[in-house]
């Protein structure tokens, strides 16, 4: 019921926003996002984090459609649980974060944003698969008005290529997904799109349909997330979006591409996974090495931190095709840190813009001399971002890259006494991985120092005529302080305050995540270990294959198949 | 045949409402002439009412898709409800305004009453089609269906600038219509020629126990690409944009729903002979690989060529193609045993759904009119309808819905008609066709995005269109976007109706259980119909 709330209480709100005066409506949107955070955290406090309860909780379910199969089926595992609150916590930030930004039009502003808190809480909540779909794609229209009405220059073609882009990714998600739905009825679980059900039977699929299903899931999750080549719409539309969608866009909505990834195609292809994972860890690596190249040489800041959103989720999906609870922790890890501490970049970055008008690093520079707090911020936060030891980002970054490193068949043999046991290491990527996407780390120092350098630092540069147009001010802006205001700082600290926690202590919180996460990983690998990936009956096969040798070698360190071949030959 | 009676209440309903408008509606009365068009809906809802307790076909040995007359006639009269709303005031509003300023009364100048006694004719013609048991049957039904919307398409620009657009129309679609027709009718000889049989239930018998031969084979390729041109489906699409942009909006939206809906069940007819269980579908390999390829062009085709369309009208009907060719993709999946598995079910949940949010988008079309040259003429570019959410909301919002439900967005109507044609489709492992739909729906976004962002969120336009002063358009537009919401919502007995209607005649089943059996005879228990005398029959044709 809570989770029905969560989902509820934004939508309830933002109609109230519709029928309010406009002058009321950030106040209205503001008591709502906050009433929906109480509830989250009510829900974080009700919900049972007990190894055995960590799934399904909070729940409800209602037929709709029964024809088509399809209910209105919530609950949510502490991955999921974590990620509404996450979004639930950018909700009121945003709202507060937009409070002068948006002067036009703030009905439709905050009745979107709204709808957007509602669509994405429903993402993260559906039990049932269609919809988890529908509440996926219903979050491209809130943000397609956000970036099409309130964006800046280029906004018309961001939004376009924006929705184009995950709209065509998304659908052929669907038939994938649907693929799965249809072959676990003809497998015995029947015509449902109970998500759990169908993790149950969709590793009985074929390799080749394995392949196929996830190569379909991934166009649509890749784009979101989004990995490199997928990645064009997302600095566009970063840049044109107001800070409010950044901040959603970079906090949750690409969150929704690396949860779908968590949730779908991990369980759903695992032997697929299995396969494919070196080829997206080396996508994933070009990403993060290729993006932060990009980022080096941006001069406006919004679009250097979008592409660093790039680099940074490179790090998140590499550690989940590492396939390992390391790496898989990081991973989730790291989706909560980077919408802390990107979505702080980002309201740093339209904090600034809304004093300056401009985002671009040639007119602007040595700010720390004029806005001491707000630059005690953008270092904070670059810092965080960087992965500085003692601040959130470092934690999940290191996870994501020990799972790949750890994520090796010698590895796996050093380990092998811990065999069988859930929490060992085991996977397909390798050191190498792990030292290539390393340096990613190293450009990532280099771009946002030189960044924080060049904005912060340095001799004072403003925009020239900044002053004429203060004192001029008739564009119906507020008037705002050279610095930051306490409502900004409002705005901030509660995330600097994560930052630093999740820095210092990520142990509580990764502990909660431990058995969602052993059970996705043990279940990749079991369907690896199984050596036929039809079978129904494993072991009545192996028997029958007739290689003893080989069947004896598999049983004792069965790890990857090809793996144990090698051995025998 | 006097058995069939009990199945005609509903056209023999429209036949009578069509006689009395003829009547009406030449009346020199100005008050008798304005009841034509409530007279035309209440003989509509009579006949919807009539359609919905038309008997099962059950037990009967001539309905091939038994349950589909319950579905199927309803569906018609009630759209045909929605489309008489935006129909309202096509014809005859110069006429009348000259008859108020005094003018004497000429009947030969008046044309509502030919108007909507056609407009009840061509909807008969479509509820014929769903009744059709035999080959002659469906192509008078057809032809009832098409020769008056060629007159219709004329009527419906008179007296507006563009009237030589719209007789170029109705001419182009008189003949491409013709050639059609031809075509269809000549594949029915053929068909005839090769089963001997003229009966979809025995043509249906004769292939499952003979197979397939070359000149039924033929036939049906033949009859089944003219039906095509009812449908709109490539390649005998050519007139669809010039034919649906020269007549009057309202008239393209009748053009969109009712001839296509013929044209699909006919479809569905003819396919349903050709070894379609209830469990699943083996169709002839010529025919499903001609059906494949109808059906990938007609979805490409159209999408391609919506997306290059700055004109929304000729864009509706591109995509008006693109959404008969997703309907193809049900026929190849074919039929199954519940609804998300059964492609035949899909079709025509598809095609209530269609029915609905492309009237909205046309009536909303419709309600708008803008000045050329100091004369009012039909919104028709994008630019008509920038900013009309704000201006009109009703008119607007209505516009965003249906568009959003044509693109088949999560969770509108639409969606929930598109997801049983993947589902039905995946089901019989066409996934090849799968991925090409969901390719197609992609495309679709872009052109569907560009009306709902001009409508949603563009500033209007300062030489924008203005309401045309028909508010049962406006009441239509307002209906189709309620329907596309609550449908959503409260669809399930709609999906369970479609599902019923969707199972066809199973032939091989009974084979099955009969072995033996001579194919005239009558396996079903329940006779509820007095078919004994055409058993006989059967069997001396199969000899």
């Amino acid at each position: 019921m809570t989770l029905a709330l969560l989902i509820l209480i934004p939508l309830a709100f933002a109609l109230a926003v519709l029928l309010a005066p406009a002058e009321r409506a950030r106040f209205i949107a503001l008591l709502g996002t906050l009433v929906a955070g109480v509830f989250a955290v009510f829900a974080v406090v009700s919900f049972d984090f007990g190894y055995a309860a960590n799934r399904g909780q909070l729940g409800m379910d209602i037929d709709w459609l029964p024809s088509l199969g399809l209910s209105v089926s919530l609950g949510v595992d502490s991955v999921a649980l974590w990620l509404i609150v996450l979004a639930a916590l950018l909700g009121p930030l945003c709202v507060m974060g937009s409070w002068t930004a948006i002067t036009e039009h703030r009905k439709m502003f905050y009745a979107w944003l709204l709808a957007l808190q509602a669509a994405m809480t429903g993402v993260f909540a559906a039990r049932d698969l269609v919809l988890f779909y529908i509440c996926f794609e219903f979050t491209l229209i809130p943000m397609f008005v956000l970036i099409r009405v309130f964006g800046s220059t280029n906004r018309k073609a961001a939004s376009v290529k924006f929705f184009l882009y995950t709209f065509t990714g998304s659908i052929i998600a669907l038939a994938g997904l649907l693929y799965v739905v249809w072959f676990a009825a003809r497998n015995g679980t029947g015509w449902t799109f109970d998500i759990e059900a169908l993790t149950m039977a969709a590793y009985k699929m074929s390799a080749g349909e394995q392949s196929l299903v996830l190569l379909a899931m991934l166009a649509g999750f890749a784009v979101k997330v989004p990995l490199f080549p997928l990645h064009t719409w997302l600095p566009l539309a970063h840049t044109e979006a107001p800070t409010a969608g950044s901040v959603i866009l970079a906090g949750v909505l690409l969150k929704l591409g690396t949860y779908g990834i968590y949730r779908f195609v991990l369980p759903f292809a695992p032997a697929a996974v299995v396969e494919y994972a070196p080829a997206i860890a080396v996508l994933c690596i070009v990403g993060i090495i290729y993006a932060g190249l990009i980022c080096w040489v941006q001069t406006d800041v919004k679009k250097l931190v979008a592409y660093s959103s790039v680099s940074h989720l490179g790090f998140c999906v590499l550690g989940m095709v590492a396939l390992n609870t390391t790496g898989l922790t990081g991973s989730v890890l790291y989706m909560i840190n980077h919408g802390l501490s990107t979505g702080a970049l980002f309201f740093l970055v339209g904090f600034m813009y809304e004093r300056y008008h401009t985002r671009s690093m040639r007119e602007l520079g040595g700010l720390a001399s004029k806005m001491p707090i707000w630059g005690t911020f953008m270092v904070f936060f670059a810092m965080a971002s960087v992965g500085l030891p003692g601040l959130n980002g470092f934690v999940s970054e290191f996870l994501c890259m020990l799972g790949a490193f750890q994520a090796d068949a010698a590895w796996a043999g050093m380990e092998a006494s811990t065999h069988g046991m859930p929490g060992a290491t085991w996977g397909v990527l390798g050191p190498w991985f792990a030292a290539v996407a390393a340096t990613g780390v190293v450009i990532a120092a280099m771009y946002l120092l030189y960044m924080v350098g060049r904005m912060c630092f340095g001799p004072l540069i403003e925009p020239a005529g900044h002053h004429d147009h203060h004192d001029a001010h008739d564009d119906g802006h507020a008037h705002l302080p050279p610095d930051l205001t306490p409502r900004e700082i409002g705005v901030l600290l509660p995330l600097a305050a994560l930052c630093l926690y999740l820095g210092l202590q990520p142990t509580p919180l990764m502990k909660t995540l431990e058995a969602p996460i052993n059970d996705t990983v043990s279940l990749v690998r079991g369907s690896v270990e199984r050596p036929d990936h039809n079978g129904a009956a494993p072991v009545h096969h192996e028997p029958a294959a007739g290689d003893e040798e080989g069947a004896g070698h598999e049983t004792d360190d069965g790890h990857a198949g090809a793996d144990a071949g090698e051995v025998v030959e | 045949m006097i058995e069939r009676i009990a199945y005609l209440w509903p056209e023999m309903t429209l036949f009578v409402g069509a006689c009395v408008v003829m009547i009406l509606g030449l009346s020199p009365n100005a008050n008798v002439r304005r009841q034509t068009s409530i007279f035309t809906g209440l003989f509509l809802f009579i006949a919807a009412v009539l359609g919905m307790s038309t008997p099962s076909g059950r037990g009967t040995d001539w309905v091939i898709l038994p349950e589909l007359m319950p579905f199927a006639k309803p569906l018609i009269a009630l759209v045909g409800l929605l489309l008489l709303l935006v129909m309202a005031q096509t014809v005859d509003r110069d006429e009348e305004a000259a008859l108020a300023g005094g003018q004497p009364f000429n009947a030969l100048r008046i044309t509502g009453a030919e108007f909507y006694a056609f407009f009840l004719f061509s909807l008969m013609g479509a509820m014929l089609c769903a009744t059709a048991g035999d080959l002659i049957w469906l192509f008078l039904a057809l032809e009832l269906t098409s020769l008056p919307t060629y007159v219709m398409v004329v009527l419906s620009g008179r007296g507006r600038r563009g009237f030589g657009r719209s007789q170029e129309a109705g001419v182009k679609y008189f003949f491409l219509g013709a050639l059609g027709a031809a075509i269809f009718l000549y594949g029915f000889a053929l068909i005839y020629g090769g089963t001997g049989a003229t009966r979809f239930v025995e043509i249906g018998e004769h292939f499952a126990v003979h197979g397939m031969n070359p000149i039924a084979l033929v036939g049906m390729v033949l009859a089944l690409v003219g039906v095509s041109f009812k449908i709109a489906a490539v390649p005998m699409h050519f007139y669809t944009a010039d034919v649906y942009q020269g007549s009057a909006s309202s008239m393209a939206a009748f053009l969109a729903f009712v001839p296509k809906t013929a044209g699909m069940i006919s479809i569905l007819l003819l396919v349903s002979t050709m070894g379609w269980t209830t469990t699943e579908g083996t169709l002839p390999p010529v025919i499903d690989s001609l059906l494949w390829a109808l059906a990938v062009l007609t979805m490409t085709v159209g999408n391609v060529l919506a997306v290059l369309q700055s004109s929304v009208k000729r864009m509706l009907a591109y995509s008006s193609i693109a959404h008969s060719g997703y309907m193809l993709v049900g026929v190849l999946a074919g039929p199954g045993s519940s609804f998300s598995s059964n492609g035949v079910a899909a079709v025509l949940f598809y095609l209530l759904c269609y029915g609905v949010m492309n009237t909205g988008a046309f009536a909303v079309l419709a309600s708008l009119e803008r000045d050329s040259r100091g004369e009012p003429v039909e919104a028709e570019d994008v630019d008509d309808i920038r900013g009309l959410c704000r201006t009109n909301p009703v008119l607007g919002w209505s516009m965003v819905l249906c568009m959003l439900s044509l693109l088949g967005f999560p969770p509108i109507l639409g969606f929930f008609g598109k997801v049983p044609l993947f589902t039905a489709a995946l089901g019989a492992g066409r996934v090849t066709l799968v991925v090409i739909l969901g390719i197609n729906s992609a495309i679709a976004a872009f052109y569907y995005l560009r009306v709902v962002a001009a409508a949603m969120l563009d500033a209007p336009a300062e030489t924008g269109a203005r309401d045309s002063g028909v508010p049962s358009r406006g009441l239509a537009a307002l209906i189709c976007a309620i329907c596309v919401v609550a449908l959503s919502v409260f669809g399930e007995s709609f999906m369970r109706a479609s599902q019923t209607a969707g199972s066809p005649r199973a032939f091989a089943e009974r084979q099955d259980a009969a072995p033996p059996q001579l194919p005239g005879h009558d396996a079903d228990p329940p006779h509820d119909a007095p078919a004994g005398a055409d058993g006989t029959e059967t069997l001396s044709l199969h000899d």
